[in-house]
């Protein structure tokens, strides 16, 4: 593919162009208070291709991720300005049935968040408010969710014990695993490997890899390494603005801006 | 080296203040315990509690009456104060935790938790029992009683259930958010299950706190020298008892007093001790 590395202006194309769009930000604005955090954001989140989102910290990274499934919403004083069209519909829609909306655009957080319930039921626990299912059919869809997020051969003979009781790298497979048993279409990551060591860190990439077979992902993440091993296609953000979007392996070989080239290099950040 | 040794010497100094404060402040739990044990273990026997409390002058008798009372008005209090505690605490701590509301309901609830507890009896008693006897809504009752209980365990509750809930990481609650949980599911599902020994803790507390109050139940229930049920009239209960029985000259009345400040401290003494167990089992996770 021979396109265009730098950011387009409204209207014009973006690298990529022709891949379908599961997501499409545009000029979205984004407040805490009055401090504005997104200067007019554009960026699309091609279907089954992993974007990962990087920059220094405060840069608005997280912020636009935790635009997508509105989870700003649980506080006060947040607001979004703008579009991000959702197969075609606008998410801040505040007709937007947010519940609805989180359970097709799933996410997982820097810090592993098991419930404190059995490993069981923290897979169960989603999918019985969504589908009533007999005991049998649930034990599966648990099963096949637990094996989805590579952790089956480790759990299968303590599913009754308490998610806390997991370990670090395997109580955030165990959230992937949550997540992608309701069935989203779209899975957000937060830095997800940011508290893990680096064996469970690979084995959570090699797992993103295969997941991108069926999911849109996006992945916020502060180690470039992993941006560049398991995404396609990289945003790069400085202060609030998306400086450069692009595929991966052409943004950290030659980019266009010098700003993402001293990001990558090391000289800030 | 001068000031090393001045430091330590400094350091002993301190040490022993801190050492002799503590045993000073023991020191009275323990003697309180020591003189309840001496004097309330003489009366503990079968008949406390099958037999009721006894007429003037007489011998024998119990108190049962009075343990049952207790039982009842504690549990009605409780009963009635812990549904309206937990969801003001949880209104404040889920729901309105960003709402100027919320900061008033708060400052309010701290003023109802430290009020002396006399207070809250008489007002009980000015907002049911006086007015004359024709217009009155209730008289003297056990009713009356828990109601005066359950104002003193609502705002026990309110804070210890917001407190527990507050102490609930958010990414727990962000985390059940993105799977599409309705805010009530997050609540009810999640936050109470991750705050569910704090949440006990501040009941047992409550329990405690209710069962040892003297005051609001003078004014309210009085007491009743023979066993009833009827929750529309006196009741006897311990505490009020305890203090009508303390100060008269029978030695069997004294020694009865005795005998239920004993059941009393102990049973609030385990309480406590339970609730203490349990928010520790909870602060080790």
């Amino acid at each position: 593919m021979n396109i265009a590395e730098t950011v387009p202006a409204a209207g014009k194309s973006f690298p990529g162009e022709g891949l379908p769009q599961k997501i499409s930000v545009r000029n979205l604005k984004f407040y805490y208070g009055d401090a504005l955090a997104l200067k007019g954001i554009n960026l699309p989140l091609y279907a089954n291709n992993v974007t990962s989102f990087i920059g220094p910290s405060g840069c608005g990274k997280s912020t636009l991720l935790r635009v997508l499934n509105r989870m700003y919403d649980l506080y006060p004083k947040q607001r979004a300005e703008g579009e991000v069209l959702f197969d075609g519909q606008n998410l801040l829609d505040p007709a937007q049935d947010l519940n609805l909306l989180r359970s097709r655009i799933g996410m997982v957080f820097q810090k592993p968040t098991p419930f404190p319930m059995s490993i069981y039921d923290n897979i169960a626990f989603g999918i019985k408010l969504y589908e009533k299912l007999s005991r049998s059919e649930l034990d599966g869809r648990v099963e096949e969710a637990l094996k989805g997020a590579a952790l089956w051969t480790e759990v299968k003979d303590k599913l009754a014990a308490s998610g806390l009781s997991l370990s670090g790298g395997q109580q955030q497979r165990l959230c992937i695993a949550r997540t992608v048993a309701i069935s989203p279409e779209v899975i957000l990551l937060d830095e997800p490997c940011s508290a893990l060591d680096p064996i469970s860190t690979s084995k959570i990439e090699e797992l993103i890899d295969d997941l991108k077979e069926r999911y849109t992902i996006a992945i916020v993440t502060h180690n470039m390494q992993q941006a560049a091993r398991v995404s396609s296609f990289t945003a790069f953000m400085y202060l609030g603005e998306l400086i450069e979007f692009g595929e991966t392996s052409k943004l950290f070989t030659s980019p266009r801006e010098k700003r993402t080239q001293d990001y990558i290099t090391g000289r800030f950040g | 080296m001068a000031s090393y040794a001045s430091r330590r010497a400094a350091n002993r100094i301190m040490m022993g203040l801190c050492w002799a404060a503590t045993l000073f402040g023991l020191a009275w739990l323990a003697l309180i315990l020591v003189t309840l044990f001496w004097n309330g273990l003489a009366g503990i026997n079968l008949d406390l509690f099958t037999q009721d409390t006894p007429g003037p002058n007489t011998d024998g008798g119990g108190l049962r009456n009075a343990i049952v009372g207790s039982l009842i008005m504690t549990a009605l209090g409780v009963g009635l104060g812990t549904p309206i505690g937990i969801l003001a605490g949880t209104y404040m701590a889920e729901y309105g935790r960003y709402s100027r509301l919320t900061f008033y309901i708060r400052f309010v609830n701290d003023i109802l938790l430290s009020a002396p507890s006399i207070v809250i009896g008489l007002f009980i008693y000015a907002a049911l029992i006086t007015e004359g006897v024709e217009h009155r809504i209730v008289g003297y009752s056990a009713i009356a009683g828990s109601l005066a209980l359950a104002v003193i365990v609502i705002p026990v509750v309110v804070r210890t259930t917001e407190d527990m809930l507050l102490l609930v990481p958010n990414p727990l609650r962000e985390a059940a958010s993105a799977l599409g949980l309705p805010r009530s599911h997050v609540v009810m599902k999640i936050a109470y299950k991750a705050a569910r020994a704090g949440l006990i803790t501040g009941v047992l507390l409550a329990v405690a706190r209710a069962a040892g109050e003297t005051a609001p139940l003078l004014f309210t229930v009085q007491s009743n020298q023979f066993f009833s049920l009827d929750l529309t009239k006196q009741m006897a209960n311990l505490p009020v008892v305890i203090n009508n029985f303390a100060g008269k000259g029978y030695a069997n009345w004294q020694q009865l007093a005795w005998s239920g400040a004993l059941i009393i401290t102990l049973a609030v003494l385990t309480l406590s001790i339970t609730a203490r167990a349990l928010s520790a089992q909870r602060t080790q996770k």
